[in-house]
């Protein structure tokens, strides 16, 4: 039984996938790490970004956290602001 | 104060904003668009941000300014969309009580803003464009 789940997407990650936002089937109770590891099956390009991090509800998250299907979730590429 | 514009970023009001009475110093710093990277021409930046996350964060960074200096107050504007060539991409002015505190707090908002904050630029030069920091 799996879940739909929204992930948005910005700078190299949307130019590498061609999207600004992607769905994603995972299985009840997925953490930060799964959610990764199902991206980069699902779209190899991203395995050439270092260190993608993700945000869940507007805060950085760790690789254990839990995802819900209602979670608004990030990608976060290295941030260049300034 | 803290906010993303797609709009040219206006210091004069920004300067208005940060007045204060006890104010004996206030520091400002602007960020701006380089004509060069890595003895590459650059024509243009583009900047992206996911907008609620960076306004949060950058909440996160001023609010920690305000425990560790003196700050009286504080503005912090980023612009997005296309910049170009001497284009202010970001201001932060900061009013404390006497001047070392505010070149300090300054100093911290803008190192710690491009490190934690999701704002993203890419730059166009003649030859194509790289999103800045994305790849080894």
């Amino acid at each position: 039984m799996t879940q739909p789940h929204t992930i948005l997407l910005f700078g190299i990650t949307r130019d590498l996938v061609g999207q600004n936002r992607v769905a994603v089937q995972l299985p009840a109770n997925s953490r930060v790490a799964d959610l990764m590891t199902t991206l980069h099956e699902q779209y190899p390009a991203l395995a050439g970004i270092q260190s993608i991090l993700v945000a869940v509800n507007s805060e950085y998250a760790d690789t254990d956290q839990l995802l819900n299907p209602s979670d608004e979730i990030a990608l976060i590429p290295p941030v260049s602001g300034g | 104060m803290i906010f993303l514009t797609q709009d040219p970023i206006d210091f004069n009001a920004a300067y208005q904003h940060i007045q204060a009475g006890e104010a004996g110093a206030i520091n400002f710093f602007f960020g701006v668009v380089r004509n060069n990277t890595q003895e590459k021409s650059v024509e243009l930046l583009d900047y992206e941000a996911y907008g609620p996350m960076a306004v949060r964060e950058m909440q996160k960074i001023a609010d920690e300014a305000c425990r560790r200096w003196p700050v009286l107050k504080y503005i912090i504007i980023h612009r997005t969309g296309t910049l170009y060539i001497g284009d202010m991409a970001v201001l932060i002015g900061v009013s404390t009580p006497h001047r070392g505190d505010s070149f300090e707090a300054t100093r911290y908002i803008i190192d710690t803003i491009k490190q934690t904050v999701p704002i993203w630029k890419k730059e166009r030069f003649n030859d194509g464009d790289v999103w800045v920091n994305a790849t080894p």
